[in-house]
């Protein structure tokens, strides 16, 4: 069994079929490539071959190279070995574009084109772009582009250099810079590919037949190539590369080496002949490879996020699929949970004390459906059907039959056990029974419970629609049946689980709390707020510390400190954050909801600027912290906070940690998460900072017995846990 | 070691950079022949009488490409021993030159230089010549590059200017070009440029606004606010760089910026025994020369760093300097320096600057120690200081003293 089978028609043409054994996505590894090279060559050397259609054998063409052998190709020959695979990678698909024609004439070679029955992506468009024409199904589902920037890194088989000289560096911005990915039509009329047909087989195979040697010449291959938009050192082109670097600058902060790398290669290759400019590629595409942010980014954002996802840490449980969810509170969160679960074609009955209440809630998904509509992301007989899969309703009866409930009425633990009560009285006896809360601890509220065992937590980020991450809860009596259940909901719904042990904030509200509050006191400090939003944002984290505040609300911070301080009592360390936020919300600048919080907004609502008031009261000291001092701050208030979760056992596996941490609050990407960014500092390092931080500003920044254990050792954490055998 | 002395400074008028400036028919190579012929025959310059030509100029291409210093000498009167030598420090080329022809003389080698420079700015574009720190990404970013502008108005955020300080030393900056202008101050050193025939194409700064207003400036929109906020977003880049800064002020426009202009300047530079040899008398020393590299985004604040260095080295202090020529790229870089040295804003630019009368960019620095030194004998002060920012960050200096 091979990825590539060729099969020569006797009209001809041969037909490279990609089909990678055991898979139903074509992904490609180096012996696929050695087949498909030998395949290549054999078509190429056989006269009874006019030309070369390459397809795949299933209903997508591919979704990418494989990362882990990337990984591979980097742990096995370092910088050489990548450089080495990849100019391999650059070998075969050079001599597919040259197709054996006279270097001279750039007569004779043999027609070669592609057939994309769906999607291609990453080097499944690379190949493609390689081919003399591509011809795609005419397959809205279809996704086509070059997503590799997604997870730090950029396309290094040809698709960086190609595009760039197909398109023009503006042009080929959208699809190289930010991985943009479009339907067939779409990339028909960008000029990604060149046809959209019915049957892209038999209309690459007339092609083949058809095709003169003209037809096969690349533009950059021809005499008198001139790069679309110019090349740097053209006018138009010099002022294109100029802002190019300025707007990848501003936009990535400067944090993610794969955007520069990038455009460095396109700089530097857009000036000499086309194979220099494959070589320059290689060589930034390894230095990218060879960068610890690249290979964190890959190992959180694709390979531990994908492995969540098919219940990496999913108790060996029978199939738990979610054939009808109660959702108890139709409120903003509750509405939000019905219509992503509406979605996934699971039937919902959504509850609220008052009928409009519970309308209301339905309407919030008829809303969003309106929304893609207009976007034409939907149609009218989509929003039929998912409004029909949801009943709004005051009556618990309506639950009968439901196998999973998810209750998201207001955070009140009477309240919450008054409808747990009632609903555990209509529902199967193996139902499961999940609470959403972002605050309270499940092992009270599991008391409301019947059967604890069947109890679990289960903490959606809002807005529901959007946040990529659910928190599932283990309270103390939680069974593995309920956690399987929310993981197997969680996929059904398209979301990223992690699953956590019962403590205060559980994982993800714990670590942003910190982050907070850090920005906070610091303002009560006199430390410049401008500087403050500023250090956070160039460590790569989207919102700065105030502005994400403003928009989770100041009040509920002050609810949150309240409630904390009531639970601590002398221990309660955060007393100089409590006077800004308290002085805050004595001003009622509670942030966006009330149009007035540490920024100023419009009367739209847009956000303006730090508000100038807070110097009046917290006046800018003379002598300002250096920047990595308030980064350090801002970072270590979170990642210690991490490693605490881990060392008291409510995070049981760092893959969550940090996946759950990017996906969940958008903690700096490009290191790969709070474990991945400790990693690249290393514990020694970490600790040294803690020492410092700890001896400047308190305890809190004591480094973790955990931590100063792996600085002695040497150890990292994805050392340990490369090292730890895996659980059966 | 020997002292290095100015024999004669001489500029051309400048000519509005545009292609409906006066000077916009004369090639970068006839106006450079002809300014070296004007100071041949003013010094009596027969033979192989001086060292070299170094000739400033900052985008060496086309016409002015290919070494024009040479071509420049090859087509003036001068003997064809004489060589040249083009140079490109940016806007600092023209003191560049008179620095490197003034610190041969002081080493011993040959005993004396005409340095200087030129720029056709109508006539050959800025920036036509290329330049990776704007475009290669690596170094773009590394030194997170913004357009000059926006490094003004970062400095006006940065030391606290306002668009109206701006605008007020605009004004001043057009006000003293006119008096002097109007008293006939700048009569010494003008070389009138004329055709093949004699015939007069240009005998005054062409560029200058003596009637602007402060309505006038304030009706301006800040010029580099666009590309700072909006496309492609320099201001972002800025507040990596400085995220202590909350944003920019946009505060230069086109008025209290520096002019785009034509124009040439040649300073004959020589020892004692040249002066002696030809029967000329000096009039200044080249008591000092400094220049140094600066942070490149900000870019334009290396006139204060160069000056406290060139003090140091030359063991003086800011008192002792009686009047300064500070390049007036942008309003900000000369509110800097005056804020940096408590300086009296009377003391600098006395007969306005580059904001009035316009910076063509390979001759200004020979522009500036010719006003310098035709002021100091005007006012019979002794030492002048000359400065001005430089691109990519860079400052350079000269101190002269009358003897």
């Amino acid at each position: 069994m091979t990825d590539f089978t060729m099969d020569k028609g006797a009209d001809g043409v041969a037909v490279i079929t990609w089909d990678v054994p055991g898979k139903s996505m074509n992904v490609l590894s180096m012996d696929g490539a050695t087949a498909l090279d030998g395949l290549i060559d054999d078509a190429l050397a056989d006269e009874a071959v006019k030309g070369v259609v390459i397809t795949s054998g299933k209903k997508d063409f591919a979704g990418g190279m494989d990362l882990n052998v990337i990984a591979g190709m980097k742990d096995r020959g370092g910088a050489q070995g990548v450089f080495d695979g990849v100019m391999t990678l650059h070998h075969l698909l050079r001599k597919i574009e040259l197709a054996g024609m006279d270097p001279k004439t750039k007569k004779g070679g043999k027609p070669i084109a592609a057939a994309l029955p769906g999607t291609a992506l990453g080097i499944g468009l690379e190949l493609p772009l390689a081919t003399h024409r591509i011809f795609a199904a005419d397959n809205p589902k279809a996704k086509i582009g070059l997503p590799e920037i997604m997870v730090g890194i950029f396309p290094g088989a040809g698709g960086t250099t190609r595009l760039t000289r197909k398109l023009g560096a503006m042009m080929a911005a959208p699809f190289l810079l930010e991985g943009k990915l479009s339907d067939p039509r779409k990339a028909r009329a960008a000029g990604l590919i060149d046809e959209v047909v019915e049957d892209p087989l038999a209309a690459a195979r007339d092609w083949v037949l058809a095709a003169k040697d003209a037809d096969i010449v690349k533009p950059w291959d021809a005499k008198g190539y001139k790069m679309p938009g110019g090349e740097p050192f053209h006018p138009a082109g010099f002022m294109t590369f100029v802002g190019a670097s300025a707007m990848v600058h501003g936009k990535t902060m400067g944090v993610y080496p794969a955007a520069r790398a990038l455009l460095s290669a396109v700089y530097e290759g857009a000036m000499v002949p086309f194979d220099q400019a494959l070589k320059i590629e290689a060589r930034w595409f390894t230095n990218v490879l060879m960068n610890p942010s690249s290979s964190a980014m890959i190992r959180s954002l694709f390979i531990n996020k994908e492995a969540l996802e098919k219940g990496a840490n999913r108790p060996e449980v029978a199939d738990q699929t979610v054939r009808k969810v109660g959702i108890l509170g139709a409120g903003m969160m509750g509405a939000g949970i019905a219509h992503v679960s509406a979605m996934a074609g699971i039937d919902v009955v959504l509850i609220d004390a008052a009928q409009d209440a519970a309308d209301r809630g339905k309407a919030h998904s008829a809303g969003l459906l309106d929304k893609a509509i207009g976007r034409k992301k939907a149609t009218e007989e989509k929003k039929a059907e998912v409004l029909g899969r949801i009943t709004a309703t005051t009556d618990y009866a309506a639950l009968a039959g439901c196998d999973l409930i998810v209750e998201a009425v207001f955070e009140d633990p009477a309240v919450k056990a008054e409808v747990t009560r009632k609903a555990e009285a209509v529902i199967p006896g193996d139902a499961i029974f999940a609470t959403n809360t972002s605050t309270l601890p499940i092992g009270d509220l599991a008391k409301a419970s019947a059967r604890p065992e069947q109890f679990i937590g289960i903490h959606f980020f809002s807005p529901v629609d959007k946040m990529l991450l659910v928190e599932i809860i283990k309270g103390r009596q939680t069974g593995p049946r309920a956690v399987a259940k929310a993981l197997d909901f969680v996929r059904q719904i398209r979301k990223t689980p992690i699953v956590v042990n019962d403590a205060r904030f559980f994982y993800a509200n714990r670590c942003i709390i910190p982050y907070i509050n850090e920005g906070i006191r610091m303002v009560g400090e006199g430390v410049n707020p401008t500087l403050i939003e500023n250090a956070a944002k160039l460590m790569g984290m989207p919102l700065g510390p105030l502005q994400l505040v403003d928009e989770t609300s100041i009040d509920l911070g002050v609810k949150i400190a309240r409630a904390t301080r009531a639970a601590m009592g002398e221990a309660y360390p955060d007393g100089a954050v409590d006077a800004v936020i308290f002085w805050m919300a004595d001003q009622n600048r509670l942030g966006r909801k009330t149009n007035a919080g540490f920024y100023t907004y419009d009367a739209a609502g847009k956000r303006q600027a730090l508000w100038d008031g807070l110097d009046a009261q917290y006046p800018q000291a003379d002598d300002q912290p250096e920047l990595s001092e308030v980064q350090h701050r801002l970072m270590f208030a979170q990642t210690l906070e991490a490693v605490r979760a881990l060392e008291q056992g409510v995070l049981e596996d760092i893959r969550e940690g940090d996946v759950g941490a990017i996906l969940g609050w958008g903690f700096a990407p490009w290191s790969g998460g709070p474990f991945g960014w400790l990693d690249m500092l290393g514990a020694a390092r970490a600790v040294e900072i803690c020492d410092h931080l700890s001896a400047r500003h308190g305890d809190r920044f004591a480094a973790p017995a955990l931590l100063r254990e792996m600085a002695a050792s040497g150890d990292s954490f994805y050392g340990r846990l490369a090292a730890r055998p895996r659980a059966a | 070691m020997t002292d290095a002395f100015i024999y004669d400074a001489a500029r051309t008028p400048r000519g509005k950079g545009r292609p409906d400036g006066s000077l916009h028919e004369v090639t970068s190579l006839a106006l450079s022949a002809r300014l070296l012929n004007a100071v041949k025959e003013r010094n009596g310059l027969e033979g192989h009488a001086v060292e070299d030509v170094i000739w400033g100029n900052v985008t060496q291409v086309k016409e002015q490409g290919g070494c024009l210093a040479r071509s420049a000498v090859l087509a003036s009167d001068l003997d064809e021993r004489i060589p040249g030598l083009s140079i490109n420090r940016f806007c600092a080329s023209g003191m560049e030159a008179v620095n490197l022809a003034a610190n041969q003389i002081r080493g011993g080698a040959g005993q004396a230089y005409i340095a200087g420079g030129v720029e056709m700015m109508g006539r050959v574009a800025m920036g036509s010549d290329g330049a990776a720190i704007a475009v290669d990404p690596s170094l773009a970013m590394k030194t997170y590059f913004v357009p000059q502008g926006i490094s003004a108005d970062i400095i006006a955020t940065e030391y606290g200017f306002s668009r109206e300080d701006a605008d007020n030393l605009a004004l001043e900056s057009q006000r003293r070009a006119a008096q002097a202008w109007q008293e006939g101050r700048f009569a010494r050193s003008i070389v009138p440029v004329l055709d093949q025939n004699g015939l007069t194409i240009l005998d005054r700064d062409e560029y200058m606004r003596p009637g602007t207003t402060p309505d006038d400036l304030a009706k301006l929109k800040p010029a580099f606010k666009e590309m700072g906020e909006a496309m492609p977003g320099f201001d972002k880049v800025a507040m990596l760089k400085y995220p202590h800064l909350d944003r920019i002020e946009h505060i230069h426009h086109a008025g209290n910026s520096s002019g785009i202009v034509d124009g040439a300047a040649a300073v004959l530079i020589g020892n004692a025994e040249f002066g002696k040899a030809h029967g000329l008398k000096p009039r200044a020393r080249i008591r000092a020369t400094a220049k140094i590299g600066t942070d490149p985004t900000i870019m334009l604040t290396g006139p204060v760093p160069v000056t406290e260095k060139i003090l140091a080295d030359s063991g003086m202090a800011i008192s002792d300097i009686d009047l300064f020529e500070v390049n007036e790229a942008f309003a900000s870089v000369v509110l800097r320096f005056m804020q940096a040295f408590q300086v009296d804003p009377a003391r600098v630019n006395v007969n306005g600057g580059a904001i009035a009368m316009g910076h063509p960019l390979g001759a200004t620095g020979a522009i500036i120690i010719g006003t310098l030194l035709d002021e100091l004998e005007r006012q019979d002060r002794q030492v002048g200081l000359a400065t001005l920012c430089i691109a990519s960050g860079m400052g350079a200096a000269t101190i002269i003293e009358r003897v």
